[in-house]
């Protein structure tokens, strides 16, 4: 309980320093409506071709967006200096890791809100369904997870923001061939067992990752 | 003076060194023997000709490549646990002869694509994977060459080391179903008659091929070791010089 509480907090304080700011989701929001701009006229979406493209495009505009958020979202812990303040209060890292990665969660949860009626509208697919939305939670844990450990990693290099998407993007490949093919699949009119194949895949990346980024994170901040 | 070089005995003594002999010796002789097995004794397979014999290449490289790093996946945790710099440098040397032999996956890979199925890249899952893994450890160099600090360095490339690692089989899985799903005509009759031949040749391959990897990683590793001696070197000349200069002002 105690231990839940800390990693509220955490996540709070990323809530409120953004309602303060506006800058990460913001970027997002417009990034991600650009993206979907953009691959409109690069691939013609329209009729039969928006249905087969529309998982694809979805996953990696959520991915693109995703990387925006993981390494301004720690470029801000960096500058204002609060993760050291993190790393010296009597709390647990991995709190601190969990709170982190639930409030990447967050802001990449409110930026795929934004994007399914937009797709809804643009290319005329219907995404808003509970299935889908549970394909979309699980990809965007595990994308989140394993983004917050490397953003943490990626702040401290020299090349910074152009570190993460070159770590992050070759590791988040189960996840991005999972959702995109459980969510077209999904579209098809398959049902959520006929899927369940790559529903497990992303449940067990989810797990592996967790483990492995509770059990590193440790070692990443420590100076 | 005489008392303090015979602190540094890497830097005096960097010849002998019998396990290296042994080891190219060893690969050398295994390399010569496994070409010629692949060559002369490996049979011609019937559908695609001579063309098949770079499979035993292919296979033993993508062997290798893998096994070196899981390697440095169990390097970076032997890191992390002792924060002892040979593992460090075992999981480095180990990521760069791995992608050499990735790099040479891809590329015969390539080249017998081109010839059997008519086009140079097929999204075959086991050539996927192989293209895969060489962007995540070329991107594993890059995050080494962008940290300041040799302690910090080896961290993070140790967690990179480990989390890039476990997620290779969850690729690989999602990789085989992606394709089974979407199947490929081009690769659709890629089943080969293996004769016993065809087996011994590969083993003997693999195993030619493991002992170069144990060859060059053990150069690497000297060379790295070299290296941190050199710059332990230079960090005393420096520190004498700066004490002579102020004796002299002073």
């Amino acid at each position: 309980m105690n231990f839940l509480r800390k990693v509220l907090a955490i996540v709070e304080k990323d809530i409120a320093a953004e309602l303060h700011t506006k800058e990460v989701v913001s970027a997002m929001l417009v990034f991600s409506a650009l993206a979907s701009l953009i691959f409109s006229f690069a691939l013609d979406l329209r009729g039969d071709v928006a249905e087969a493209a529309a998982p694809g495009v979805l996953w990696t505009t959520i991915a693109f967006a995703g990387t925006l958020g993981l390494s301004r979202s720690m470029a801000r812990e960096e500058q204002t200096g609060c993760i050291d303040g993190l790393l010296l209060a009597p709390v647990d890292r991995t709190a601190i890791f969990l709170g982190k990665a639930l409030g990447n969660v967050i802001f990449m949860a409110i930026v795929e809100i934004f994007l399914l009626p937009l797709f809804s509208v643009f290319f005329d697919v219907a995404l808003l369904r509970p299935q889908v939305l549970l394909v979309l939670s699980l990809g965007t844990l595990g994308y989140a997870a394993v983004g917050t450990l490397l953003a943490t990693i990626a702040v401290n290099t020299r090349a910074r923001e152009v570190m993460l998407p070159v770590l992050l993007l070759p590791l988040a490949v189960p996840v991005l061939i999972g959702a995109v093919q459980a969510t077209s699949g999904l579209l098809e009119g398959a049902t959520l067992n006929q899927v369940s194949g790559w529903i497990r895949i992303l449940v067990v990346y989810d797990l592996v990752i967790l483990a492995v980024s509770l059990l590193t994170f440790d070692y990443v901040v420590q100076e | 003076m005489m008392e303090e070089t015979r602190t540094e005995p890497t830097a005096r003594k960097p010849t002998r060194d019998l396990l290296g002999l042994i080891l190219a010796g060893t690969s050398g002789v295994l390399i010569i023997f496994a070409l010629g097995m692949a060559l002369v004794y490996a049979p011609r397979e019937l559908t695609m000709g001579n063309v098949q014999r770079i499979f035993y290449f292919h296979v033993a490289s993508a062997w290798v490549g893998f096994f070196g790093f899981f390697v440095t996946f169990l390097a970076g945790i032997a890191y992390l646990a002792t924060g002892k710099r040979r593992w460090d440098i075992l999981g480095l040397s180990s990521v760069e002869v791995g992608l050499t032999f990735i790099a040479m996956t891809v590329v015969t890979g390539a080249l017998w694509a081109r010839p059997v199925w008519g086009t140079y890249w097929t999204w075959e899952p086991r050539l996927t994977i192989s293209a895969l893994q060489l962007l995540i450890y070329v991107a594993y160099g890059m995050l080494r060459a962008s940290i300041t600090g040799s302690e910090r360095r080896a961290r993070f490339a140790a967690v990179y080391g480990i989390v890039a690692f476990v997620t290779v089989p969850l690729s690989w899985f999602a990789i085989r179903w992606w394709r089974t799903i979407h199947p490929d005509i081009l690769t659709g009759g890629d089943s080969m008659t293996v004769t016993p031949r065809m087996v011994q040749t590969l083993v003997v391959s693999i195993g030619a091929f493991t002992a170069l990897y144990a060859t060059l990683v053990r150069q690497r590793v000297r060379l790295e070791r070299a290296d941190d001696a050199l710059t332990r070197l230079r960090l005393r000349v420096d520190e004498r010089q700066s004490r002579l200069k102020s004796r002299r002002s002073g």
